[in-house]
């Protein structure tokens, strides 16, 4: 069915049709409707979830982690300083190998306050064990949180959904939802995994675990991260199957023949794709990666595709403040390094704080790109694209 | 011999109940309380005080000590009335 549906609206319409059997959650803007939506569906009936109205993010994620350890399939919404605040309580839902989906929307951390987009936040919390599935807009949200939740289930690891905020968590998108009907057959009851009231066999969850045991769970903890992507895979192929709408770990954009690439993610994705048309119009060899899985990093794939190009700008919305550059940058010359072929790359860094990047901006990466491709040669590796100097 | 990572339950669980049994706390111990049946007058005050149930008692009557479980706290010493003085403690010898 074709209906209109914001960001928000698409990610509490899904959250709907998995009617998951506990939500615990906390406003935050841009996120706020989605939790204020669902808690709509719940007053009204529309859902069987029990809805657990909590004083902060740092509870919502502790309820999470209670009610998934119980059995339960369990969902929640955040956006920036409420997933700061859940930080500590992401390690432990991930360690437990607990299957939580986590809705965010993503929002610049502060200081300076500031309510608008930027990957800050969910790239700050990268190393807590949890898959990331970054979307680009309404349609890919909504698919992926209900593909979210068979991922978890399988890999038996939390995953966060992202969009970006307001531009797409506010956004009114045309898109395709399924009926309430299909998306539970896909779902089904959730596999039977040890849970803390199966009277039945009774199990102890979070036991103090020093030097003799901590380094055999946490190797334990990072094979589940390692064998993770096939799960995503699979999943993604059987929702082709079933749905017709296909999501690739790393999606790409008119790169068969293309010379240079530009790397982005989010909905500047969306944009960039519209700059690509433009360049191809005028006969420029130019394409789009756009990572959408960013945890597992794909890496064999990315070192794969990458090698193919002449040179590859990398879009980063958000800084690691380590002097190294953007997230993406450094993480893709981690996985250069050794490459048999290392194309030059080049870091713009974009959009802190919902700062807009305009199709003509992006024009100017693609061209600067083409020109690294010639020259094979960077001046300047980090640079940051719209600040005012 | 103790499992590899791959052997382990995912998530760090502990897939059984009462396995803190298998977990013989008495290695912790630095000192041993020795108990003197010819002295004991059972009271079964250390029995009472003990805070890891390290007192074995059959029939109503202490019969002795659980090393696997004793910590050596000292407690029981302690609290054994001085005219008895039923359980002292001495270095533990590994």
């Amino acid at each position: 069915m074709i209906v209109a549906r914001t960001g928000n609206e698409a990610m509490a319409e899904a959250m709907r049709q998995v009617n998951p059997d506990v939500v615990a959650a906390y406003p935050i803007t841009p996120a706020t409707e989605i939790v204020q939506i669902f808690s709509s569906f719940v007053h009204d009936g529309l859902v069987d979830t029990k809805f657990v109205a909590v004083e902060s993010e740092h509870s919502a994620m502790s309820a999470c982690i209670g009610a998934a350890a119980a059995g339960a399939r369990v969902m929640t919404g955040t956006a920036s300083q409420g997933l700061a605040l859940m930080h500590e309580m992401l390690f432990i839902a991930a360690a437990l190998r607990l299957p939580i989906v986590l809705c965010v929307v993503n929002r610049s951390l502060s200081a300076p306050i500031n309510i608008h987009c930027d990957h800050s936040d969910t790239l700050a919390s990268r190393d807590s064990g949890w898959i990331q599935i970054y979307t680009e807009n309404s349609q890919e949200a909504y698919d992926s949180v209900i593909q979210a939740v068979k991922i978890s289930e399988r890999a038996l690891l939390p995953v966060m959904v992202t969009i970006d905020g307001f531009i797409i968590s506010h956004g009114m998108e045309r898109i395709d939802i399924l009926d309430d009907r299909e998306v539970r057959e896909y779902l089904g009851e959730p596999p039977k995994r040890p849970n803390l009231l199966d009277i039945d066999k009774p199990i102890t969850m979070g036991p103090l675990d020093l030097q003799d045991y901590f380094f055999e769970h946490k190797r334990s903890e990072i094979e589940g991260m390692n064998t993770s992507l096939p799960h995503i895979e699979a999943v993604a192929r059987e929702y082709k199957e079933r749905f017709g709408r296909y999501y690739p770990v790393i999606d790409t954009y008119r790169i068969d023949d293309a010379e240079v690439a530009v790397m982005a993610m989010g909905s500047a994705a969306g944009t960039a794709k519209v700059v690509v048309d433009r360049m191809r119009e005028k006969g420029k060899k130019v394409g789009l990666i756009r990572m959408r899985v960013v945890r597992p990093f794909p890496k064999n794939y990315l070192k794969e595709l990458i090698q193919g190009f002449a040179a590859v700008g990398i879009m980063d919305r958000s800084d690691t403040l380590s002097t190294l550059g953007g997230h993406l940058y450094v993480e893709t010359r981690a996985v250069l390094y050794r490459a048999s072929h290392q194309p030059p790359i080049k870091n713009y860094i974009y959009g802190l704080g919902g700062r807009d990047i305009s199709l003509e901006e992006i024009e100017e990466i693609f061209e600067e790109v083409l020109e690294i491709g010639k020259s094979g040669k960077v001046t300047e590796p980090v640079v940051y694209k719209g600040v005012r100097e | 011999m103790k499992e590899g990572w791959r052997k382990l339950p995912l998530g760090a669980i502990i897939p059984e109940a009462g396995s803190a049994e298998k977990f013989h706390t008495g290695d912790w111990r630095s000192e041993r309380p020795i108990y003197h049946p010819d002295k004991c007058i059972q009271c079964l005050i250390c029995f009472i005080y003990c805070p890891d149930s390290a007192i074995k008692v059959e029939d109503g009557k202490v019969v002795g000590i659980d090393y696997d479980f004793c910590k050596g706290c000292g407690i029981c010493a302690k609290e054994c009335p001085p005219k008895a003085g039923a359980i002292t403690m001495e270095r533990e010898m590994k």
